[in-house]
């Protein structure tokens, strides 16, 4: 379900192990929903989007090609917070 | 049912209004006395005599001796609420105390918690350690909202409406047009919504405050830990500036603007705003504008809110909201919300 397109260059901020990341894809209309089990979805509804999130796992399919990067990868909490 | 989360901690009021008087706020709809004692102590008591419900808050009830007396009969009451004195006998009912609530001060806040005392846990008061800190200016205000919390909260996990409400301060065309990041820890509580806009017009507020002309890096990072506290870390750059590696970032202005949205009844908040920077520390025609400023935005919010306030309590049960890709936060917060207090909202994923 998850379509091309670019996203925001935004890096991951938050470190937990359970985070869903969000991400507008640009110049689109869509969403892209990543859970923390590493499956993607793109959406055009945020409240549908939710629902598949927190449906997790059904429907969840991670590919590994898409997982979250690993934990070393993550920038922390912004170093002023 | 109640919309407001228990057992939660709430922003009461900033450190430097409770001196050693009697201060009086309704918090989370429960009428709460405090004062601070005589060795520095900020503590927080039921504001009602526990004899006919007089209100300690109210003169001619006062301070004497670093206990209250209550202005009505004079029932006494010590720092930790037990009533010390009561009129014409010696004896004292053992039940006579006020009901106690915990507090914490850190940061230049006075955080109350509201729920059963015994789960109250400093460690869990999300911190905002500039608004104190060495290195940092702050301004800061309260202005009271008659409006539910959540209004505000839905206000300000989506700041796209910045470029309509708050044009010709704060908003810009790039705002609303610029995608966003959203990430939701449930287990830490925390969303977090990012919003980089690379080459950005640079608003009144920031251009006046900084100096920067021209064209910016503006960068929208919020980090909103439900229910009570909000902070917006802003950064403003030339364009083509990002932070080192190390995390230093020398060439651009930040700005952390904090929220404390604070239930005072179901259907009004204290909307505690503040605004810290780490520039033009010393300089008070800074100051000044920022205050005026962002008071200016907050009073914008606080008019639109009041009237959606009207909207909402009047609307028929089971109004179908619209959402689209800017809620995505918003949704996220709500959710949050609704788990705090046991239900999930309209057209809000259920609470899992």
């Amino acid at each position: 379900m998850t379509g091309g397109g670019e996203i925001p260059e935004a890096p991951p901020v938050l470190d937990g192990e359970r985070v869903y990341r969000i991400h507008w894809v640009l110049g689109t209309d869509r969403l892209r929903a990543v859970c923390h089990c590493g499956a993607e979805r793109d959406f055009e509804d945020p409240v549908e989007l939710w629902e598949w999130l927190l449906g997790h796992p059904t429907g969840h399919h991670a590919d590994p090609r898409d997982s979250a990067p690993p934990p070393d990868d993550r920038a922390r909490i912004l170093a002023h917070t | 049912m109640s919309a407001i989360p228990r057992n939660q901690w709430y922003v009461a009021a900033y450190s430097a209004e409770i001196e050693h008087a009697l201060f009086a706020r309704t918090i989370c709809d429960a009428p709460i006395l405090f004062w601070r004692t005589e060795a520095g102590e900020v503590v927080a008591h039921s504001d009602r005599c526990v004899h006919r419900r007089f209100p300690l808050s109210q003169a001619p009830s006062r301070l004497v001796d670093g206990a209250v007396v209550c202005g009505y009969h004079g029932f006494t009451y010590g720092a930790d609420g037990k009533c010390v004195a009561v009129p014409g006998q010696t004896r004292v009912p053992r039940t006579a105390r006020l009901t106690s609530y915990p507090v914490a001060e850190l940061d230049s806040l006075v955080w109350i918690w509201i729920g059963d005392p015994g789960l109250a846990d400093e460690s869990r008061i999300p911190r905002a350690t500039y608004l104190d800190a060495e290195g940092y200016t702050t301004v800061r205000g309260l202005e009271p909202l008659a409006a539910r919390f959540s209004l505000l909260v839905d206000n300000l996990l989506d700041l796209s409406h910045e470029t309509y409400l708050h044009g010709g301060y704060i908003g810009t065309p790039e705002v609303a047009s610029t995608p966003i990041t959203t990430e939701v820890d449930d287990d830490a509580g925390i969303v977090y919504v990012s919003r980089h806009m690379a080459d950005a017009e640079c608003p009144p507020f920031y251009a006046k405050s900084t100096g920067l002309q021209g064209r910016i890096a503006r960068w929208q990072d919020i980090e909103y830990t439900p229910p009570c506290l909000y902070k917006l870390h802003s950064r403003i750059a030339p364009v083509g500036s990002v932070p080192n590696p190390d995390g230093t970032d020398p060439d651009a202005f930040h700005v952390e603007v904090v929220y404390a949205i604070t239930p005072e009844t179901e259907h009004s908040t204290h909307d505690f705003w503040m605004v810290a920077r780490d520039f033009a520390l010393d300089d008070e025609e800074v100051s000044a504008f920022l205050a005026e400023n962002n008071r200016t935005v907050v009073l914008q919010d606080v008019v639109a809110l009041d009237v959606l306030e009207q909207v909402v309590a009047r609307e028929p049960a089971g109004y179908q909201e619209l959402s689209i890709n800017i809620d995505t936060g918003g949704l996220a917060a709500r959710r949050m919300l609704a788990r705090m207090v046991g239900e999930a909202p309209q057209n809000a994923p259920a609470a899992r």
